[in-house]
């Protein structure tokens, strides 16, 4: 894990609006995950999902880095990647609880959320079953040469996949602009990482020349600050990047994962959740560099609570689809 | 149930329960055995079905893969010709996909090719079914797959007891077998005998016996299709439910004989209806029962889409009941 000493320096580029927009987006992907569990709880939504809580700093800082048209890969944890590209929650919630007002038309549900209008190519089910899709997107926007770059999210279970490595050789072969976002929160599941992945994690793209660094996940600025140094790379045409981002997750692989002492400590997760959390790291660097005060927060919480509630509202009340919807759009 | 002929001591298991004994009585009888697969030790798999084996069998035989399905089929399929018995879990039926070189390039066609020198005998456990509100991609029956080509056993057991018994003998089989398990089922509850006991592949069981129609069922769907058949006999149509157990080897007689006895079939499978598992027992039936059937063979499978989230839509993609019943009722000329 990187250390605090460790962490670089805030980009002076960051200003005070964009560091409270990404303080707000990481309240409101936690504030949205919450609900989640919530309507898991109260057996409103259908199955399970995979919570991003405790990870919210990775996706903020990464996507406040790129354009609104740039691209992104999500995965099955991918709620927090979502919102941190622009999507509305009510559109999320209808989706989790499979209405017709979701951004799927409740066909995908929380896994497979996509949103052309924020550049999000889709959640994805299959461990890894997003890198040849990232790739691909940044393989057309090298051809189309409309300046658009791909990041590829994925946890590092899917450093177990093989098509992730034939993939990042030919991206950087081809120099194209993708950016491989590895969210190492140290659980496959329920086996710890080290007794899945061999040798260096860096080493595997350095291996193909891809750029290679860890950040702290945890550390909001300090992921913005190496996504950001990737991206204007990528976007100069010098190819792709591996960011290796070190976090955490608080919940369960899944809202039904409840008894997990046998995969891993209570300790463990209370120290990463009292100690190493992301939204009170940004919110205590933002007091103490008098960037901001508690009042500002307490008016950011109550606005994104707002809006969360009317969002969750909203999504309980919508119609589901009608059945002869299960047969549209098999083919385009 | 033919095979128990000395049935003294009958418990309840569920399916989960009955699949876990199967694996732990053949490790501990051969010490050959063992099992690959993604959490599949301390987790027991995310469905449990394997909890407590590797407290009984240890780390060496039960086995935590990093999450690389065709790597770790690949090992299993080495590891098979040269010594071992491999049961490798595949955790969704739908990951298959990343498996099918190989189990289709590789294991299936191994023996063939090295002119019957190597032999694969492992096991793929994989789970189907849908309804589980999981998506697309996690929800799939793909079942006609591994069918579809020779070298493949292919196993769909719909009760604990066919469960029990069917594995125990695709462990012991010299060839790759694909087990497939319906997530659905895993709590459900039915007899199993404590003392040993195997059931042969190719042998279909006649479920319920019925005069008037049969009803060939898969897996989950023979439940569906006992819950037609006790519909069906309100309104005074014998039913007879006759499950293949295995696509193949197929036990053809016995699905033959059914249908000339009732000569009205319906056949219903959670695959997909198009170029699925109810064309090739439909087609099965056609041929040898043509001259005593009163109408054409029916088939009913899943909706031709990709499984959708909302649970309304998913409901409809597969048979339900109420389905079966009026494809049997109009074929019986009760509609
Ligand atoms: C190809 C494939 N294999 C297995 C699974 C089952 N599965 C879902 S999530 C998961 C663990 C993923 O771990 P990681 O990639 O680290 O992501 P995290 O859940 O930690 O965010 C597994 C094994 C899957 N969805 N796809």
């Amino acid at each position: 894990m990187t250390t605090a000493a460790q962490r670089p320096e805030t980009n002076a580029a960051l200003g005070k609006e964009q560091l409270l927009r990404m303080y707000r987006r990481m309240y409101s992907i936690r504030q949205f995950e919450e609900h989640a569990n919530d309507l898991y709880l109260r057996a409103l939504m259908p199955g399970l999902t995979h919570l991003y809580e405790g990870e919210e700093a990775v996706a903020v800082g990464i996507c406040e880095a790129l354009r609104p048209d740039d691209y992104i890969t999500s995965t099955h944890r991918g709620h927090g990647h979502c919102l941190a590209k622009g999507a509305k929650p009510d559109r999320m919630f209808a989706e989790l609880l499979g209405k017709e007002a979701g951004y799927c038309r409740g066909k995908g549900g929380s896994m497979h959320i996509a949103d052309p209008a924020t550049g999000n190519l889709g959640a994805n089910a299959i461990v890894g079953g997003s890198a040849g899709i990232a790739t691909g997107a940044a393989f057309s926007a090298k051809k189309l040469g409309n300046g658009r770059i791909c990041v590829c999210f994925f946890g590092e279970g899917a450093l177990g996949q093989g098509v992730l490595y034939e993939v990042m050789n030919m991206a950087q072969l081809w120099k194209l602009p993708v950016i491989y976002a590895c969210e190492n929160n140290m659980y496959n599941e329920y086996t710890h990482y080290s007794e899945t992945t061999s040798g260096d994690i860096l080493s595997r793209p350095a291996a193909f020349g891809l750029p290679a660094e860890s950040v702290d996940g945890q550390d909001v600025r300090a992921v913005h600050a190496a996504a950001s140094r990737f991206v204007e790379r990528a976007r100069a045409g010098a190819g792709p990047a591996f960011l290796l981002c070190n976090t955490y997750r608080y919940r369960g692989h899944h809202v039904g994962d409840i008894n997990r002492e046998y995969y891993r400590a209570k300790q463990e997760e209370q120290r990463w959740s009292s100690e190493r959390d992301p939204i009170n790291i940004l919110g205590d660097w933002l007091i103490q560099q008098k960037l901001a005060d508690s009042a500002q927060f307490e008016r950011i919480q109550a606005e994104v609570k707002a809006e969360m509630n009317a969002a969750v509202e909203f999504a309980i009340a919508a119609p589901y689809p009608t059945v002869d919807e299960a047969e549209q759009d098999v083919y385009a | 149930m033919p095979e128990t002929a000395v049935q003294t001591t009958v418990r309840e298991l569920t399916f989960g329960e009955a699949i876990r004994e199967a694996i732990a009585e053949e490790m501990r009888r051969d010490a050959r055995v063992c099992i690959i697969g993604e959490d599949v030790a301390e987790a027991g798999t995310p469905f449990k079905v394997l909890s407590g084996l590797v407290e009984e069998f240890g780390k060496q035989r039960v086995i935590d893969t990093p999450i690389s399905e065709p790597g770790f089929t690949g090992i299993g399929v080495g590891a098979a010709m040269t010594g071992l018995r491999p049961v490798v879990d595949i955790m969704f039926g739908d990951f298959l996909t990343l498996v099918m070189d190989q189990m289709v390039n590789q294991a299936a066609k191994i023996h063939y090719m090295s002119g019957g020198t190597w032999k694969v005998p492992m096991v793929f456990r994989a789970t189907m079914g849908a309804t589980r509100r999981s998506a697309a991609q996690h929800s799939q029956s793909l079942h006609a797959w591994p069918s579809h080509i020779p070298g493949l056993k292919v196993v769909l057991p719909s009760t604990p007891y066919d469960a029990k018994g069917l594995l125990k003998t695709a462990i012991r089989d010299d060839n790759p077998v694909v087990f497939f398990e319906d997530k659905m089922m895993y709590r459900l509850k039915g007899p199993v005998p404590s003392e040993e006991y195997t059931i042969p592949f190719g042998v279909a069981d006649i479920k319920r016996a019925g005069t008037d129609i049969t009803l060939v069922a898969t897996s989950s769907m023979v439940q569906v299709a006992f819950g037609a058949a006790k519909l069906l006999e309100e309104i005074g149509i014998s039913a007879e439910i006759v499950d293949p157990r295995t696509m193949w080897p197929l036990d053809e007689k016995t699905l033959i004989e059914s249908a000339k006895k009732t000569s009205r079939v319906v056949v219903i499978d959670e695959g997909y209806h198009r170029y699925g598992v109810t064309a090739e027992i439909a087609s099965v039936i056609a041929e040898g029962a043509f001259y005593n059937l009163d109408g054409p063979v029916k088939r009913i499978g899943a909706m031709h889409v990709p499984i959708p989230f909302s649970p309304p839509l998913e409901d409809a993609t597969v048979p339900s009941e109420q389905q079966v019943f009026a494809a049997a009722r109009e074929l019986c000329g009760k509609a």
